[in-house]
This record gives C-alpha cells, sequence and structure tokens, in this order.
C-alpha cells in the first residue's frame, strides 16, 4: 500500500470519529414531557426545549414571576406539544425576553421543575419591526 | 411629503445592476470561449462595458440608500427600521448594514471593486474570471432585486427601497396612505460602537476577496491552464486571508468590549460560520504554495480553493436563511430569501463540482511518492490538519440545516448544539491547535533546509530546549497544569522561537522571504495568548462577605458576583474598590456626570447643569446650561484603589432600550500583563429604587440639626421660587424650596424638596432624592411665625449594584500576534505581487 493510501485513510478515520463524537455529544430538541422522561429515567444531559411564553386572549405574557430579590425570575413556558411548564432561570431576565416570538431553553428538570442554564430568544422583531409606533 | 423619486432611483440603479451584471456575465463568456482574434476583443470590450456600467449601478445603490438613511427618509423602511433622528453620523453608516439588504449590497460592492482591479490589471484572465466574476454579481444583485413574478407570486429578493407602507400592513397606511412616522425605529444599541463601523465592511471584503482565487480556479479548469491559475491567484487568497482573519478578530474585539459573555469568541453559530471558511482557506494558501515550489498538491489546491468559496456561501446560507433560527442568538431571521440562497449555493457547488470532475484526469500530478522528510510532506500534514480543524467546527455547526435537510425528506432529526458551546469546541479545538503550533516550528525547517533525520534533530535541538525553558518556567510561575494546557503552552512557545531561529537566518540572505516565518511567530503568539486569556481567564468578584446576595439566586452567581453599597468599599482583585455611583454622559463631549448634578428636562435627551459640571479638573459645563445627553446608557463609577490611593476608575456601562431591553457592556483596565474585565450583573431595578419606607414625620426649627437615615442634616436655605426646571410657576402658586444639607460619610449631598401651595387649587409636593445615602426629603410645611418647618422623611437602602469581574492574562499577546501575522501575510503579499509584475512584463499574465 501507498504512503498515500494510508494518509487517506487515516484522514477518513478521523472524519467518521468527528461525525460520531459531535452526534454523540450533541443535545436534542424534545418536548417537555420526553424530557421529564429522560430525566427520570436518569439521563441528565441537557436539552433543548423549544417553544412559546404563555400568553393571555390579549396577546399579553403571563406567568412571570420575578424572584424576591428581584433578579433571578421563573416564567410559564408553553411546548410544541401544548404542555404548560414552569421553568426557574436562575439569572437576570434576558435582554428582549419579553418581546421574543419563541423561546428555547437549555437545560434540564430538577424533580418536578425545569430548571434553565441557557435561554435562546427569537425575536423577528429585533431586525424586523413587524407593528408600527403609530403616531410617534 | 414622501420623496418617491429617491427610492425609484435607486430601484432603477438595482435594476440596472442586473442586467448589466447578466450582460458582462454573457459577454465574458462569449469572449472566452470565441477563438477569432477580433471578435474575441470586440466581446471583451462588451464585457468591460457592461461590467463598468454594472459596477457604476452598484455605487449608485448605495448612493441613493445612503442618502435616505442620511436624510432620514422614513417613508422607506430600510431608514425606519434601522435608524433614528437621534444617532451620531458615524452610526448612519453601521445602520447602512444592519439589515440584510444592506449587508449584501456591501459584499456586492467589494466584488465591483475586485472585479475593476482585475480587469485593470490582468490581461489574459480577464475574460474566464470575470465571467464568474459576473455571474456572481448577477446572483447576488438578485438578492436585493425586489421583483415579484407576477402570476406566479415569487418574490425574486428583497429591495432596500421598500416603502414603509408596502412593509409593514399597519393600519393607519388605509387611513392616512401617506402617513411617514415622525422618527425611526433606532439602531440596535449593541451595534452602536464603533468597531461596527469598521467591521462589517472588513470582513464583507475578506468575504469578496475569495472569490478571486476560486475565480481563477475556475477559469485554470475551464481553460485546461491547471498549472498557470496558481500564481495570479495565490496572492489574492493571501490577501483573502490576511483581511478576513483581521474581520473575525475585529469582532472578536467588538464581543470582548460590548458584550459581557467575559470573552472575544463564543463559538456561536454564526461565529463559526466564518471561522470555518477561514482555516480551510489557511490551508489551501499552503497547498498552493506547495506547488508553486514542488508541482505537488496541484489537485489538493484546486479542492481547496473551490471548498473556501463554497464555505463562504454555505455560511452566507446558514445565517441569513433563517435556518439557525433557533441555535444561535444573532443570525438574520428568514427575509423569504432561503430558496434564492439554496440555489445560489448549489449553483456554484455543482457547476464547480462538475467541472473539477470533467477535468480531473487530465489535472497534472506528481507520480512519486513524498518522503517523509521532504516540506511538502509537513505542509501537506499541516493543512490536513486545518481543514479537520474546521471539519469539526462544522459539523456540529450545521445540525440546525441537517434537521431541516431530513425533515424536508419526511424523517425526524432534532440534533441540536451541545449546551456549553465554549466549553464542548474547545475541548477538541485545544488539540488541533497543539498540532498547528508543532507543525509550524518543524514545518518551517524543512521549508528553508534539505534535511536528513540528523540534520532535523541538529536545527531543532536549541529551539526544542529554548520552548522547553521557557514551558517549565511559565508553568511554576502561571501553575499551569492542565495537560493539554501544558501542551498547547510548549507548541506555542517551540513555533515562536524556532521561527525567530529560521527568520534571523532569512533577514540575513533574503528579507523579502521573511513573510512565512514571521506569520508562523504571529500563529505561535495568538496559541499562547489564546491559552492564557481564555484557559486562565479568572473571576475576581468573589463574594468573600460569608452573606449571600440573595437566596433565590443560584450558588454560582452568589459566589461569583460582588454587591456593592454606594461608599462602602470591598476588596477584590488586589484592590479596594467602592461603588461611588450612576454616572451619564454627555453627548457631544467626553466625561461622565453624576445624575444629581442634572436636572432633566421633558425631552429626555436634554438636561439642565444645575451647577458647574468638571470631570477630571475641566469644566463640561457651566451652572445653567442646557445639553444633549444619551439617555440610554448608565454608567456605574467604581473606584480602584491601592494603599488609600486611586489606581483607576472603571465605568461598565448598562444601556436600557426599550426596544432591545437592557444590555451591560464591561469596562476594562488593560495592563500589559492582565486585562480586568468587570460588569454589571444585576443592577438596582426601578423597583428597588422606589421601595420606600413609611415617612417619619419631623418638625423642625429651621436652624436646627436633625438626623435623616442616621445622617446630621441641616437646612441651609428656604426661598420662594420662581421657576421649576425652566418652566415659569403660574402666580395662583406659591413654590419653596428647602436646601438641606445631608453628611454622609465621603462627602456633603444637596436634597431640595420643594412645597407648592395653591392659593385657588391644590398645590403639590416635590421630594428631594439624596439615592447615595438611600434618603427622601419631602417638605411638607413651613411655620412662618414659629419659625419652623415639616418634613418627611423616607429611607430605603442605599444604592446598590452587583459586579462580575474577571481577570484575562496576556490578552495582549493575542493581539500582538494577529498583528505580527497581518504583518506576515503583508510581506509574502509584496513579494507575490513583485512575482506578478514580472509575469506581467513578460506578458504571460
Amino acid at each position: 500500500m501507498k504512503k498515500s493510501h494510508i494518509f487517506i485513510i487515516v484522514i477518513i478515520a478521523v472524519a467518521v470519529a468527528i461525525i460520531v463524537s459531535s452526534t454523540n455529544d450533541a443535545s436534542t430538541y424534545v418536548t417537555f414531557t420526553e424530557a421529564y422522561k429522560m430525566a427520570s429515567s436518569g439521563k441528565s444531559k441537557s436539552i433543548h426545549v423549544v417553544g412559546d411564553l404563555k400568553k393571555d386572549a390579549s396577546g399579553k405574557v403571563v406567568g412571570i414571576e420575578a424572584g424576591a430579590d428581584k433578579v433571578s425570575f421563573s416564567f410559564v413556558m408553553v411546548d410544541e406539544g401544548g404542555k404548560e411548564q414552569k421553568v426557574y432561570y436562575n439569572q437576570p431576565m434576558p435582554q428582549d425576553f419579553i418581546r421574543s416570538e419563541k423561546v428555547v431553553v437549555i437545560g434540564g428538570y430538577k424533580g418536578e421543575d425545569f430548571h434553565a442554564e441557557k435561554i435562546l430568544l427569537k425575536c423577528p422583531s429585533k431586525y424586523q419591526e413587524q407593528t408600527l409606533n403609530a403616531g410617534v | 411629503m414622501i420623496h418617491y423619486f429617491i427610492g425609484n432611483l435607486g430601484h432603477f440603479f438595482v435594476i440596472t445592476s442586473f442586467v448589466a451584471a447578466l450582460v458582462a456575465f454573457f459577454s465574458y463568456f462569449k469572449a472566452t470561449v470565441t477563438q477569432d482574434i477580433d471578435k474575441k476583443q470586440g466581446w471583451l470590450l462588451n464585457g468591460r462595458i457592461s461590467f463598468y456600467v454594472h459596477a457604476l449601478a452598484v455605487l449608485g445603490i448605495v448612493v441613493t440608500l445612503f442618502i435616505i438613511i442620511k436624510n432620514h427618509y422614513f417613508e422607506y423602511h430600510y431608514a425606519y427600521s434601522h435608524s433614528d433622528k437621534k444617532l451620531p453620523a458615524h452610526y448612519l453608516i453601521s445602520t447602512f448594514w444592519n439589515g440584510q439588504e444592506g449587508s449584501f449590497l456591501l459584499w456586492m460592492f467589494w466584488h465591483a471593486v475586485l472585479g475593476i482591479v482585475i480587469i485593470l490589471t490582468n490581461k489574459f484572465w480577464e475574460g474566464p474570471v470575470m465571467t464568474v466574476f459576473s455571474v456572481v454579481q448577477a446572483f447576488l444583485t438578485s438578492m436585493i432585486l425586489g421583483v415579484v413574478l407576477p402570476g406566479l407570486e415569487l418574490k425574486i429578493g428583497s429591495s432596500p427601497f421598500i416603502l414603509l407602507r408596502d412593509a409593514m400592513p399597519d393600519p393607519i397606511f388605509t387611513v392616512q396612505p401617506d402617513f411617514i412616522p415622525q422618527d425611526g425605529a433606532g439602531l440596535n444599541p449593541l451595534l452602536q460602537n464603533y468597531w461596527m463601523v469598521i467591521h462589517p465592511p472588513t470582513l464583507f471584503l475578506g468575504f469578496a476577496a475569495t472569490l478571486v482565487p476560486f475565480s481563477f480556479c475556475i477559469a485554470g479548469l475551464w481553460l485546461k491552464r491547471y498549472r498557470e491559475w496558481v500564481r495570479p491567484a495565490l496572492p489574492w487568497s493571501l490577501f483573502a486571508g490576511a483581511i478576513l482573519g483581521l474581520g473575525i478578530l475585529m469582532g472578536g474585539y467588538w464581543a470582548y468590549e460590548t458584550l459581557n459573555f467575559g470573552g472575544y469568541w463564543n463559538w456561536d453559530p454564526v461565529e463559526n460560520a466564518v471561522y470555518v471558511p477561514w482555516l480551510i482557506l489557511i490551508a489551501s494558501i499552503h497547498t498552493m504554495i506547495t506547488y508553486k515550489n514542488s508541482e505537488t498538491a496541484l489537485k489538493a489546491s484546486i479542492i481547496l480553493v473551490i471548498s473556501v468559496f463554497i464555505l463562504i456561501l454555505y455560511s452566507t446560507f446558514l445565517t441569513r436563511s433563517g435556518v439557525l433560527g433557533d441555535a444561535s442568538v444573532h443570525s438574520f431571521t428568514d427575509l423569504g430569501l432561503s430558496g434564492q440562497l439554496l440555489l445560489y449555493l448549489l449553483f456554484f457547488m455543482v457547476v464547480a463540482i462538475a467541472l473539477a470532475i470533467i477535468r480531473w484526469k487530465e489535472i497534472p500530478s506528481s507520480k512519486t511518492e513524498i518522503s517523509t522528510y521532504s516540506r511538502e510532506f509537513w505542509i501537506f500534514i499541516g493543512a490536513t490538519v486545518l481543514c479537520l480543524m474546521g471539519f469539526q467546527v462544522l459539523v456540529p455547526t450545521s445540525f440546525p440545516a441537517w434537521n431541516q435537510l431530513v425533515e424536508s425528506f419526511g424523517g425526524t432529526s432534532n440534533l441540536a448544539l451541545p449546551g456549553d458551546q465554549v466549553e464542548y469546541f474547545s475541548k477538541f479545538q485545544i488539540w488541533f491547535a497543539i498540532a498547528i503550533g508543532f507543525l509550524s516550528a518543524i514545518g518551517q525547517f524543512f521549508w528553508w533546509k534539505k534535511i536528513d533525520r540528523k540534520e532535523l534533530v541538529n536545527q531543532l535541538f536549541g529551539p526544542f530546549v529554548l520552548a522547553l525553558l521557557g514551558a517549565v518556567i511559565i508553568i511554576n510561575i502561571a501553575r499551569v497544569y492542565n495537560f493539554g494546557y501544558v501542551l498547547l503552552l510548549f507548541a506555542g512557545l517551540f513555533t515562536v522561537i524556532s521561527n525567530a531561529k529560521i527568520l534571523y537566518s532569512i533577514l540575513k540572505s533574503s528579507p523579502a522571504l521573511s513573510g512565512g516565518a514571521v506569520a508562523h511567530i504571529g500563529v505561535g503568539l495568538m496559541l499562547v495568548g489564546i491559552l492564557f486569556s481564555s484557559g486562565y481567564s479568572k473571576v475576581v468578584s468573589l463574594n468573600n462577605t460569608g452573606m449571600l446576595i440573595s437566596r433565590q439566586l443560584s450558588e454560582e452567581f452568589n459566589r461569583e458576583n460582588l454587591l456593592l453599597f454606594v461608599h462602602e468599599p470591598r476588596d477584590m482583585a488586589g484592590y479596594q474598590i467602592e461603588y461611588i455611583g450612576e454616572r451619564i454622559e454627555p453627548r457631544y463631549k467626553s466625561g461622565f456626570i453624576k445624575k444629581s448634578d442634572v436636572e432633566y428636562t421633558d425631552d429626555p435627551y436634554t438636561v439642565v447643569a444645575k451647577q458647574d459640571i468638571t470631570f477630571k479638573n475641566k469644566l463640561l459645563y457651566k451652572a445653567g446650561e442646557r445639553f444633549e445627553i444619551n439617555p440610554e446608557n448608565t454608567f456605574y463609577e467604581i473606584e480602584f484603589r491601592k494603599n488609600g490611593k486611586v489606581v483607576f476608575v472603571q465605568y461598565p456601562r448598562l444601556q436600557v432600550n426599550p426596544r432591545f431591553g437592557n444590555m451591560a457592556s464591561p469596562d476594562i483596565n488593560h495592563k500589559a500583563t492582565l486585562d480586568l474585565y468587570s460588569y454589571i450583573s444585576a443592577p438596582m431595578t426601578e423597583e428597588a429604587k422606589e421601595d420606600w419606607s413609611e415617612p417619619e414625620e419631623l418638625t423642625i426649627k429651621r436652624t436646627a440639626q436633625f438626623f435623616a437615615n442616621d445622617y446630621v442634616a441641616t437646612v441651609e436655605s428656604l426661598n420662594r421660587i420662581y421657576e421649576i426646571g425652566g418652566q415659569k410657576i403660574d402666580s395662583s402658586f406659591v413654590a419653596i424650596k428647602a436646601e438641606i444639607l445631608v453628611r454622609g460619610e465621603k462627602q456633603e449631598y444637596v436634597a431640595e424638596p420643594i412645597l407648592i401651595i395653591g392659593t385657588q387649587s391644590r398645590g403639590g409636593i416635590m421630594p428631594g432624592v439624596i439615592p447615595e445615602l438611600g434618603l427622601k426629603i419631602s417638605l411638607i410645611n413651613v411655620h412662618p411665625q414659629t419659625d419652623e418647618l415639616t418634613l418627611n422623611i423616607f429611607t430605603r437602602q442605599k444604592d446598590w449594584v452587583v459586579i462580575k469581574a474577571l481577570e484575562k492574562p496576556f490578552v495582549n499577546v493575542l493581539w500582538i500576534g494577529t498583528l505580527v501575522l497581518m504583518t506576515g501575510f503583508s510581506i509574502a503579499m509584496m513579494r507575490r505581487f513583485r512575482e506578478f509584475k514580472l509575469m506581467k512584463t513578460k506578458g504571460q499574465e
């Protein structure tokens, strides 16, 4: 076998190893129900849940509670399967939180509560304002 | 009145540039395939003229869009959604590329400039290279075309010249079609930073420059000139490598200064999307240089040069199609262009790969086996490591695209990036970086010396021992005990020292060739800088009071953050630090001003100086002067003292913007070996500021001393006043202002409560507040007969702020390393440019 062939085989092996390890280390997008099942079966890997903030009929966000220290907070999130879940986040509220259209929480269940380590927001409004500040 | 003309003109330029690009494409294509010399010249001239027309039209679009922004024509969607009247002139420039359309425009603009440079400098390659350029430009222009195909309802491109009423279906436009908002929605405050004025143009110039080697490569394959394209492409690859690298680093520096994740690199998908093509670009430079010297690695060069451009397109697709939606904080949202972007990506991918496959058999390659002791072998290994390094980042970054792909075929895939991206990527990338470090040290020796095993050991022994010695010393001083870190430190030092040795010998013989050695020294310094600043970044704001900031916060937050009450010193990082108070900044002068030194007016941007305002012993404003401030920004003055002397003062910033929310930016104290980086992790909220106690009512003699929240206070004066905040008081009211002096621990404060007595209607009470002391005093009654007055005293917690501070050792080594790397690129570019001039005089290019 030529040296260059060995070389190519080694490269392919490394590339495959990278793909396999990436997929193994990957987190996954799941619903709250699945996340709960995973947690109770002992899998502690942090997962992603996508959903919306709970809103009342007039479109106002409801269920946000500030901690007594006014720094940490909790909120109610509705996942894509429609399940409501109270999510705790022990850091200050991220910028744009209330205005976000879609929320991704990364974290896991501790008992019955979902604790988020990180929150990602999707705000179409960040770059594309949807409504006008009319009259201003 | 709506300014229709300017928008129509802009749209006209867009259409012109699109059509001209297509004509240029056709003409250059014909010029390349036509054999007849006269006809060829005719087509070339046609192509050239059309490309010039195209370039002029692009310039026209840029100028018109800028006029719209500059003149605040808010009837246009672009101006409305990205700017407002308060924006300073230099940020109007960043407005220009804030939106997707503008950043496409920037990219096109650089392509047009580079295209003209090619036309003016290159005779032989003009036809085929400009064919590729023109078709790329046609695709890009179509992105801002903003045309809806009738009947099909198919939207092509998103125009920057669209009117607000067409972009936003707001009910006001049905009532009042000519409605123009008074002010725009504003620019994201995060982007109001000088780096955002220069970072995007640099990055896009780097993006644009990768098109040049790609075009030469395609031209070479097309004309079957498999060897000749490398020569003219190489200097452009070097140029692209330097500019793109600089652009990426500028983005990192912006993040370091503006965001508060505590670093310059976050492994966000948007960052990864430019990092990967840059690595592959560097790999391609290495294989091209190898080819130029030894006729090997031509096929590898072709593959890599094509990959770089495809990856640039792929990264554009990822960041702009909305695919990254759930995965990245700062990708653009979909403008409905994802189909078009995908088409763009696939078109060039298919054409380039197909062309390479068709020509593959004809591409010359060397038949001889490469020796392990040849320089080609080692450089090839280096290029391979760079590619794998990129591949490792590319795979997880592509998860969102992969999910979409699987779902579009009906499957389910829900892969997501690991929760802690920084930790995840670092744990892999460090090993590649170590390999790069060792290879840059050894590879350079192979490059300059034809050596065998014995000679290699001789040459490398000195640098090896020196690096080892240096590493051992640093390991002991800095306590580097992590195995990977030790290796990376050693690899970095080894690279710096070996290349310094090579540089020394080259400088004696042929300094023009020193680019490679200089660039690799830069790489070594960067590795060491990254290792220390990231690997040994240390939280110094440790809560050593034994008291929790709050029980509801995580243990980590309580441990790593410091609660500072105003004028209560704490120990941190070897300093005694003291929070002094909240400050505001004037718009047109530099300096920080106490909030209590100004009186606010109805316009949040305008304040009146209550007294002479000085900053660092310089008079900024006289008492009574009106001036403008940036009301969104609050700065928190924190003094750092050693042995009772103030060493420096930091002003971390909190930006409050109703549209974009709160954003804390750090203040950084730079020292040669260490950066001290502090930011506000929790500001005192408005609720906490208004959380006053029940009032304590106090009736005192006008001249008596009294206690307010345990501070000694006296009434200095009691006067009738005739205006408040510049407004005359109606004669049916009598206003009395008390000036109350309160002696704090550090300084005296004045509270000025006002009592307004109405002769016909009810009056009012305006309390005086001293937030630094947590004190609010209202004047509720005066008794002239007894020379007494009655006060209400309210107390709350003194002003506080929670900060987090980090020490970042040797960040400067990273920045210096970057500059050295850029210098290396420039030297190499100069050399290749001289080569080019030589070829040109020979008439070969």
